[in-house]
């Protein structure tokens, strides 16, 4: 039976012990091992969110990157377009440009040859009226030679106002 | 532990104790003969219990033991003297003489001879069938028993171990080494595991310094009990040690308790005020339960391993043939294997239990 009996000089002893151990341990153990352990254990969190953060950054770095390489890219493509279309539009530019030039120099062309045309018709006109002039006065001079023959055109001229 | 293997250790308990008992009583009918032949349930009841002295080798008078300060409070004052004066007497038959006063060593028990007495008588109680103490009383008793002396040597080991463990800590900062990388484990366990689940995150702080203190005191004061050589002393599973234990947990459980706690108690919510008549008696000695609980269930279990391993070892003292070690010694290694386990589990529950009642004291009940 004493054995369930619990004895007083021990719970004494387990009390004072207990008590004792409980105030040096708390003080000089469990709060530099607690301390020390919440320490390492918020060290290692915060490695693990930079480690996160870091690759993170990386990743948007990356895309960065990517966005800028596909801006590049597509600027390049505008560029390529834009320069063909100049080209295109220059050479268009051009034929349109010499086909007017030589519509142009086809017009200018053919209204100097008209010219020239027109020229040489007056030419022609005057040297004509001029020969004809001569002719003429050459006739009138034979016609004219004597007052008979003189005579004979006056009357003929009179009948011919006289017809009319 | 699962509620089977708690009822059948109690009842291995209640079988062993029942028969030292009854041996006991028969041996002391026969009053002053040596006992010859190998009582094992007399030797286990022994080896379990408390005694005066550090017992290592041996028998009787030839046995080497490491003799411990007895420190009475008689009513002349305070008596110091050494338990060897006794010379390995727990019949009561030696008489100490201090200050006057007699004093006699009756079954690890120092009785104080009342006055004008010069031996101890004994009677026998016929209802208990118990032999009682006829002339003498107990004194106040506060000597270094062997449990007192393992409890030093238990807190100076804790604390080297947990000093060295924390000033470790000091000169590294990065993984833990040596021994905190052993122990950091079992704190951190403590804490995540125990503390944390059943008190709450906001609250565990203030409580961590005694569940750890409470759980390493057991643990390894479990192990203590389950070294051989050194008379494997059963300071855990003694129920002094363990009242006092489940004491502490009670005591912190009622200081820290808060208004919902109490209310809970006294005024039980959503029950019909004429059952308060049956409940407020039952939850306010529930609160005394469950230390008492904390205490059998440390101290029986405890006990319980030492008195098997004693037992597998006895049988090849009661058949009196070395050819009983084949079996004995197996199932000794069994056992002791499994009381490693036993150690440790029985320290996690009397922490998380510790634990599970403050938790219950300190919770917002909403």
């Amino acid at each position: 039976m004493d054995l369930v009996l619990p004895s007083i000089g021990l719970m004494f002893w387990t009390t004072l012990v207990f008590a004792i151990l409980l105030f040096l341990l708390a003080k000089f153990a469990w709060k530099p091992i607690l301390g020390a352990v919440k320490a390492r254990e918020e060290k290692i969190n915060n490695a693990l969110e930079a480690a996160e953060k870091a690759q993170k950054d990386m990743q948007e770095l990356q895309s960065k990157n990517e966005d800028l390489l596909k801006e590049a890219r597509a600027e390049r493509d505008a560029m390529l377009k834009e320069s063909k279309e100049a080209a295109t539009r220059l050479i268009e530019e051009a034929k349109s440009k010499s086909k007017q030039e030589a519509a142009k120099i086809i017009e200018d062309a053919r209204s100097s040859i008209e010219l020239e045309k027109s020229a040489a018709i007056a030419e022609l006109k005057s040297q004509v009226a001029s020969i004809s002039l001569e002719i003429a006065e050459r006739i009138l001079e034979g016609e004219l030679a004597s007052d008979a023959k003189q005579k004979a055109l006056a009357d003929k001229l009179a009948e011919d106002i006289n017809l009319n | 532990m699962t509620l089977n293997t708690f009822i059948n250790r109690l009842v291995l308990i209640v079988f062993v104790f029942g028969l030292s008992n009854g041996v006991i009583a028969s041996d002391h009918g026969e009053e002053g003969k040596e006992e010859k032949e190998f009582n094992l349930p007399e030797f286990a009841k022994h080896h379990i219990k408390d005694s005066y002295g550090y017992h290592l080798l041996g028998e009787g008078e030839d046995a080497i033991t490491l003799p411990l300060p007895i420190i009475l409070w008689t009513d002349k004052g305070l008596v110091v003297f050494s338990s060897s004066e006794f010379h390995h007497d727990h019949h009561g038959h030696h008489v100490v003489e201090k200050n006057g006063m007699k004093f006699v060593n009756f079954h690890e028990k120092v009785y104080q001879l009342k006055d004008g007495e010069s031996h101890l008588k004994t009677k026998m109680n016929k209802e208990s069938g118990q032999l009682e103490v006829a002339n003498a009383v107990r004194p106040l008793d506060f000597s270094i028993t062997k449990n007192v002396f393992t409890l030093f040597v238990l807190a100076v080991l804790i604390l080297l171990i947990f000093i060295s463990v924390a000033k470790s800590y000091k000169k590294n900062d990065k993984a833990p080494k040596g021994l905190a990388g052993w122990m950091e484990p079992l704190v951190v366990f403590v804490r995540d595991d125990i503390a944390i689940p059943n008190i709450g995150k906001s609250k565990y702080a203030k409580f961590m310094p005694y569940l750890l203190t409470v759980f390493f005191f057991i643990w390894i004061g479990n192990l203590l009990g389950l070294i051989p050589l050194i008379s494997s002393p059963n300071l855990t599973g003694s129920i002094s040690v363990a009242l006092t234990l489940a004491l502490f947990t009670l005591v912190i459980q009622l200081i820290n308790a808060n208004r919902g706690f109490w209310s809970h108690i006294f005024m039980p919510p959503g029950m019909p005020k004429i059952l308060w008549i049956i409940l407020i008696p039952i939850e306010f000695l529930g609160i005394f339960i469950k230390a008492a609980a904390l205490t059998i269930r440390l101290f029986a279990n405890i006990s319980a391993g030492h008195i098997i391993v004693i037992s597998l070892i006895g049988i090849i003292f009661i058949k009196q043939s070395v050819a009983w070690a084949g079996l004995s010694v197996p199932m000794t290694l069994f056992i002791s294997a499994l009381e490693l386990l036993v150690a440790a589990l029985q320290a996690y529950i009397f922490t998380m239990l510790s634990a599970l009642f403050i938790g219950q004291a300190v919770d917002d009940h909403h």
